[in-house]
């Protein structure tokens, strides 16, 4: 399980729209947070700060004909493969023009149209509808691959196993991130997992393995491809292990009281993907003030937009039950 | 016309439905080369091969999250579950996904899933092999579920499930499988869901009952001294319920016959809405034939859990015995 070394595949100019997406992604949810604080949003909300080069090291190497179902911690997936800040601060707000029309809310994002199957709520739930897409696209004989994000959690839960063990045993074209980033809400990884590697799960189906490190938007991209160029050729589905970091609570309002005294602080000050890329591309301050003000002006409308957006009727909650 | 026994027209609606369809195909444990442990998908591998017929892993979480991603992916799966109790394993995905997916994204999804297996008790096995758990389905918004009581309604039944644009959950009574023998018509045959059959037309007293259940209501309906109409509902949900109320309001008195457990029953929705819609129209109570609220027994004293002749005589003649 060789971590994947820097492939220089990627440019200068694409790796600052990674600084500029991460960046979009991280004021997108300090926003969420404080309009939460501010009584405008109902909790059961989930942030991804600390994991936003996983999303966009993913997302931005994925076709556009593929595939991918997200989890409880959606937002940054669903920003990074495109779906407009506007949609998905509308959605949180309940509003008939979020991306699940106000339906979903913040743990049920889709957008059929970027090949989004949805996040999910229910740890775990998303994974074997995975294969089955990927398993559609074999039987299609099309060139797609299917992508489950999900978290060490997610391994412990029978649909997991279920999911990998059907993919490998079909050799379906699908990918599967864990997105490890040690903690099952507020279970550290010791208490729920009986081993320290992670990829030692995807050994039990023979399936082909990949562990990066996931503070290195490269590192996620690069891995990305490699496992997306093997699903694609048909050799079968890859499991992504990826070491990252919830540089936040579980939820938006989570106090935390299992993490060891000091660890958030010291882990923001050394695990920070934004301020590694930041570093990398040697990023002059006003540079980066440029492109703060720009995403966070972006993030500002999407909250004006959500705001103006239009409330479902209570009836509306009738419809769609049956086409 | 040609007859045929209940579980060969259940095998004639997958070969007429999957020859119509190339977008339909059978899933489940020993489908394929077995063909099936009631033998209801036999010759499928052979006629549509093995894409169109796909054995799977014990894995019946897996089975129906699989159906999800290849709805996602234009395909029109028929799973099989194996038993009864072996559905519990698949209920997560279909209460927490399948039932929701179009309301949750706000009618942007479809799900035309059909999900067969057979049901009921009877034919002297053990637990978990006999269980009538129609209720949670019908419980489960976004499902719809019928259950055949002759080998007509079981093909015509199952193609419309194939059809239908929603998960559709088909229950087959096992019980008569094999002594359920009717003419069947050939090719394409389809039973519009929600409308129940009237199996026999009487003008004191209506016997409500689906599946096995029908057969021991006929019977008594044989024994009894009065003229006894019976209800085959045919569909749990959608409830055919201008069916079920006209046969109230023209014989006075219902008795419901259900071999699952009393409580929460499906007879106890059945009582609720005679309650509401036929309370003048009624003579006498409303009474439930039903199971007990144990697990089902074991074979030696099954015959005195299920729902006799015997005990559907003496609940009509109380019935009978009010003015």
């Amino acid at each position: 399980m060789a971590k994947v070394e820097r492939e220089g595949s990627v440019s200068e100019g694409e790796l600052r729209e990674f600084l500029r997406e991460m960046l979009l992604i991280r004021r997108f949810e300090e926003k969420v947070e404080e309009r939460f604080r501010a009584g405008e949003l109902p909790g059961f909300l989930h942030v991804a700060i600390g994991q936003e080069a996983v999303a966009v090291g993913v997302c931005s190497a994925l076709g556009e004909d593929d595939v991918f179902a997200s989890t409880h911690r959606a937002h940054g997936h669903t920003l990074a493969r495109g779906t407009h800040p506007n949609h998905v601060m509308a959605e949180l707000y309940g509003k008939l023009e979020g991306c699940s029309r106000g339906y979903g809310g913040s743990m049920h994002l889709y957008d059929v149209e970027r090949g989004n199957m949805g996040a999910n709520a229910v740890v775990g739930g998303g994974l074997p509808a995975v294969t089955g897409a990927a398993l559609a696209f074999k039987l299609r004989g099309e060139a797609r691959v299917a992508l489950a994000f999900f978290g060490d959690g997610a391994t412990n839960i029978g649909t997991f196993h279920e999911a990998l063990n059907l993919a490998q045993l079909w050799r379906v074209p699908a990918v599967f991130v864990c997105e490890n980033n040690a903690w099952a809400e507020s279970t550290p990884a010791s208490q729920h997992m009986p081993i320290t590697d992670m990829s030692d799960r995807a050994l039990a189906f023979g399936m082909e393995a990949i562990s990066v490190y996931g503070q290195d938007v490269e590192e996620v991209r690069a891995a990305t491809e490699r496992a997306l160029q093997h699903a694609r050729s048909g050799e079968g589905p890859v499991f992504m292990d990826v070491e990252t970091y919830r540089l936040t609570g579980h939820y938006v309002g989570d106090p935390q009281v299992y993490r060891p005294k000091g660890e958030l602080d010291e882990l923001r000050e050394t695990q920070d993907p934004i301020d590694r890329l930041r570093e990398r591309l040697g990023l002059a301050d006003e540079e980066l003030e440029r492109i703060d003000r720009e995403v966070t002006e972006i993030v500002e409308e999407s909250v004006r937009f959500a705001k103006a957006g239009t409330d479902p009727a209570p009836e509306d909650a009738l419809k769609n039950v049956y086409a | 016309m040609r007859e045929l026994t209940l579980v060969e027209a259940v095998n004639d609606a997958l070969h007429v439905e999957l020859e119509r369809d190339g977008s339909v195909l059978v899933l489940g444990e020993d489908v394929g080369r077995a063909g099936g442990v009631f033998r209801a998908t036999a010759g499928l591998l052979d006629r549509f091969g093995p894409d169109r017929c796909v054995d799977t892993p014990l894995a019946e979480a897996g089975i129906l999250g699989t159906a999800v991603g290849l709805c996602m992916a234009g395909w029109r799966p028929v799973c099989e579950m194996q038993y009864d109790a072996f559905s519990y394993p698949c209920l997560d995905q279909l209460i927490t996904h399948v039932g929701r997916y179009r309301w949750r994204t706000g009618g942007g999804m479809d799900f035309p899933i059909t999900i067969r297996m057979p049901y009921g008790g009877g034919v002297r096995a053990p637990e978990l092999h006999d269980d009538s758990p129609e209720t949670y389905y019908v419980h489960t918004p976004g499902v719809k579920v019928a259950i055949p009581a002759t080998p007509a309604d079981a093909k015509g039944l199952l193609a419309a499930a194939v059809r239908d644009p929603d998960p559709v959950v088909v229950l087959e009574p096992k019980l008569v499988y094999r002594t359920a023998r009717g003419e069947v018509p050939e090719g394409e045959y389809v039973v519009q869901l929600g409308q129940a059959r009237l199996a026999r037309e009487g003008s004191d007293l209506t016997l409500v009952a689906y599946g096995a259940m029908v057969g021991v209501a006929e019977r008594a309906a044989d024994v009894l001294e009065a003229s006894v109409e019976v209800l085959d509902l045919r569909t749990l949900k959608p409830l055919d319920e201008e069916a079920l109320l006209a046969s109230a309001a023209k014989t006075g008195r219902v008795v419901l016959v259900q071999e699952a457990p009393r409580t929460c029953g499906y007879a106890a929705e059945l009582a609720a809405v005679l309650a509401e819609k036929a309370i003048l129209d009624l003579r006498g109570p409303v009474l439930r034939v039903t199971g007990y609220d144990v697990p089902y027994p074991y074979w030696a004293i099954e015959d005195a859990y299920m729902p006799s002749v015997a005990r559907v005589v003496d609940a009509a003649r109380r019935l009978l015995a009010f003015a």
